[in-house]
């Protein structure tokens, strides 16, 4: 996963001429971007759409960018579309929150060239820390909006929106799922439309959103969603597959694949791909066709609720559940009360296979001490080190959105302080990446209200758990172009922190050292823990900024080991522990030598091998 | 004709993406509509790998649903456990099952116990069972990586598509100096469970 797709397989079917190619719905975005004529695409990494941009910066004639947050994505993405280029910027759901506040304003002043922002939402939360559903966000911002429910109509729908954006001069949103994002399906490939470069004009009354400018701009809007409701009413994306009516299901998105392989034809279908401003017309006649309607949904009742409110009866979210996955299973069981009994033997003998840090993973040493620590609360924040909320290390408190970890444990601080006695001390933890997207200017607020949280930036210098994006830290641009990587201890300096350290997580005793420095301290100090990720292609500079990393391992000498199993509490999946002789044993395979396991070891019985 | 409902399962670093991307080249050139989903969550190390195949005149959904697969493909036996209340219970369903374990953490760290019975559960539950040691076959042939198409060789005679130009495809999607090598370890695979 995550890994860059460059060679695009192409194959001519014996049927036709035309060149088809199974991908993903990402892959397919990707290639509609291209063949729209796209000149700007900008994106944060994050599952599911991080294949998105990734697939982008294959193209040459896309300049694609990796922004440090989503924010700044969409509004390099409104510069580029006022500037004259078409422009696209892709997120997750929850990327799309911190990309609200321009979403909602780009809607007023509209575009110069199409743009489009792309939402991959996650029902059934794979990988992500919520489930809120992004088709809320186009009614609330008033932008036009499309659900794919295959490869194909990502790449459709893409290209339509952009001609939408610019006939009505209004950002567009596309709304994807995990499955529709990361399934493949076949496409018919076309060729690039060079979409000359739109001239720039002054336009202050456009451009400017002041008050008296943007009066008039939400007027636009309003008027011209009764043109988009027209479209809605008439357009491909919306239609009615009528087959037996008894059964009339509305749907949109991946719902409409799954309705359609549980039902057949024995139902009749709307099946919706334009879904904002939604089809008044069309809906009534439907429903004045079919004996009894259903709207299947994954989240929210978003087509459901304005369903009722056109006056129409119908059964949705009374009957379905509000989250998880619209899987064909979930309809059966609800639609024919058919569910497959659990198999307990099975079920009784299968263990889990929980996400683990990887072996050689720099985190495992800074968690293993920072657990032992009591009487100090763990700030958390997402990033593969999440993971330290778990097992063995239980060392992460709190996890709420990305960046939140320093401001939370900030203001956390500040109510611990106010209390007498021995209240916790906050350690704020969080990877460089996330630093990077939203971090820093929850810093700017441990400096300027003074409090004394312990900040920890966890630099393994990559965008690690998305799959090893590069960022502003890594040197490297999406395209693997040398860049500035910025200097985290400097920036840290700026902010006016005087006591700042950069370690090597591997070594226990300087982590402890520090976590002993910082606890001494009643003042703010931040510690950066600088080791690169166990999976991370090396730069040159890494070459020799870590000589020898990940290229040693160790073994356990049975004869000294005593089975106290201290090892194994490290969490380090090349450590194995052996029942039958109480001894542990390490998987050379699985090691590369970064020796924590050595050095909790109370017997010395792990040694290095010599090569 | 109706869809047929494949699973390939196992951890990550099997093998299962490239096996599964050749059997989909494979159906597309017969002229089959094809989906295939994976849901891709954390990048890391020997993770759970989960992928669906759905293959027929017209495919509408890309997963496949519980107690619907016609052949669960498994590159480790843990997971094809875990995976195994996809498989039809009509006693028409095909379990290709690699005799390998990788153990989850759990395990590792004398927290839990690898199943001891995984096989016998598969062989109760399957209309047809067939169990191999495709990594040693593999270290055989040169080097235990090339596995998984020894694995894919086995779908393909259980699937009855010999008739496709394995060969090319194999040829084509893999890195020139080990097509060879590839191309032999399918029919190694493909040879497997004749008679």
């Amino acid at each position: 996963m995550g890994k860059l797709t460059v060679t695009h397989t192409i194959i001519r079917t014996e049927k036709e001429e035309a060149l088809k190619e199974l991908i993903t719905g990402d892959e397919a975005i990707a290639r509609g971007a291209w063949e729209a004529g796209v000149r700007f695409a900008a994106a944060y990494p994050g599952t599911p759409s991080t294949e998105i941009l990734e697939n982008i910066a294959t193209y040459p004639e896309i300049h694609a960018e990796w922004a440090p947050n989503e924010k700044v994505a969409l509004e390099s993405v409104i510069g580029a579309s006022i500037a004259g280029g078409r422009a696209l910027a892709a997120m997750k759901h929850v990327g799309l929150n911190v990309a609200a506040d321009p979403l909602f304003t780009f809607a007023y002043i509209g575009v110069n060239a199409g743009a489009v922002v792309i939402t991959a939402d996650e029902p059934g939360q794979f990988a992500s820390q919520n489930e809120q559903d992004n088709r809320n966000y186009a009614k609330a911002a008033m932008t036009p909006m499309f659900e794919p429910s295959d490869s194909q109509e990502c790449k459709d729908m893409l290209i339509e929106a952009f001609e939408i954006s610019e006939k009505h001069d209004i950002p567009v949103l596309i709304r994807m799922t995990t499955r529709v994002c990361h399934s493949k399906s076949m496409v018919e490939l076309g060729e690039r439309r060079e979409i000359p470069i739109k001239p720039y004009t002054k336009d202050i009354k456009k451009y400017v959103a002041v008050p008296a400018n943007a009066r008039p701009m939400k007027v636009k809007i309003q008027q011209n969603r009764e043109l988009l409701k027209e479209y809605s009413n008439n357009c491909l994306w919306n239609r009615i597959e009528l087959g037996e009516t008894k059964t009339g299901i509305i749907c949109s998105g991946d719902c409409y694949l799954y309705a359609r392989e549980v039902f057949g034809e024995s139902a009749s279908y709307l099946k919706l791909g334009f879904t904002n401003p939604l089809p008044d017309q069309m809906i009534k006649d439907f429903a004045s066709k079919v004996e009894k309607l259903y709207i299947i949904e994954e989240n929210d009742p978003y087509i459901e609720q304005h369903v009722r409110a056109l006056g129409i009866d119908c059964d949705g979210k009374n009957l379905f559940p509000l989250n998880g996955e619209m899987t064909p299973e979930v309809i059966r069981r609800v639609i024919f009360g058919e569910e497959q009994a659990l198999d307990e033997e099975v079920q009784a003998a299968v263990v889990g296979r929980p996400p683990t840090l990887c072996a050689g993973c720099p985190h495992r040493g800074f968690f293993y001490e920072l657990g032992k620590r009591k009487n100090v609360m763990v700030s958390g924040d997402i990033g593969c080190y999440t993971l330290a909320s778990g097992a063995p290390y239980h060392a992460m408190e709190t996890t709420v959105c990305m960046g939140a970890s320093i401001s939370l444990g900030h203001g956390a601080q500040q109510v611990f302080d106010t209390i007498e006695g021995q209240t916790p001390r906050v350690v704020s933890v969080i990877g460089d990446s996330t630093f990077f997207h939203t971090g820093l200017n929850s810093l700017l607020d441990v400096a300027y209200n003074r409090s004394k949280v312990i900040t920890v930036v966890l630099d393994n210098r990559i965008t690690a758990m998305t799959g090893q994006q590069q960022n502003p830290g890594s040197g490297y641009t999406i395209q693997k172009d040398v860049t500035e990587a910025v200097n985290i201890e400097a920036l840290v300096h700026a902010m006016g922190f005087q006591h700042v350290r950069t370690i090597n997580p591997n070594q226990l005793d300087q982590v402890k050292e520090t976590l002993d420095w910082a606890l001494g301290m009643d003042e703010a100090s931040v510690i950066i823990t600088r080791w690169p990720c166990a999976l991370k292609k090396f730069a040159p500079w890494d070459v020799e900024e870590f000589p020898g990393a990940f290229t040693e391992t160790y073994l356990v000498d049975q004869e000294v080991c005593i089975g106290c199993r201290k090892c194994t509490r490290t969490g380090c999946p090349a450590v194995v522990f052996q029942f039958e002789i109480k001894k542990s044993s390490i998987d050379p395979d699985k090691c590369v030598g970064c020796s924590v396991c050595a050095q909790v070891c109370p017997v010395h019985a792990i040694q290095k091998v010599e090569a | 004709m109706s869809t047929t409902n494949i699973l390939l399962t196992g951890v990550g670093g099997q093998g299962t993406i490239l096996a599964s991307k050749l059997l989909t080249l494979g159906l597309i050139a017969q002229g089959y509509d094809v989906k295939m989903s994976e849901v891709h969550g954390m990048s890391q190390r020997e993770g759970p790998v989960l992928t669906h195949v759905r293959f027929g005149e017209k495919v509408f959904s890309p997963i496949v649903e519980k107690g619907k697969a016609d052949v669960i493909m498994g590159f480790e036996e843990l997971e094809v456990l875990r995976n195994l209340e996809y498989l039809r219970r009509d006693g028409q369903g095909i379990v290709i099952f690699n005799r390998v374990r990788v153990n989850p953490m759990g395990v590792q760290n004398g927290k839990e116990k690898y199943p001891l019975n995984g096989e016998e559960l598969i062989r109760a539950r399957a209309g047809k069972l067939i169990a191999l040691d495709a990594q040693t076959l593999a270290r055989d042939l040169g080097t235990p990586r090339v596995m998984n198409i020894i694995l894919l060789g086995v779908l393909i005679r259980e699937l009855g598509l010999e008739n496709i130009d394995w060969k090319r495809i194999i040829a084509e999607n893999v890195k020139p100096k080990f097509v060879e090598l590839n191309q032999k370890a399918f029919e190694m695979g493909k040879n497997l469970t004749k008679n």
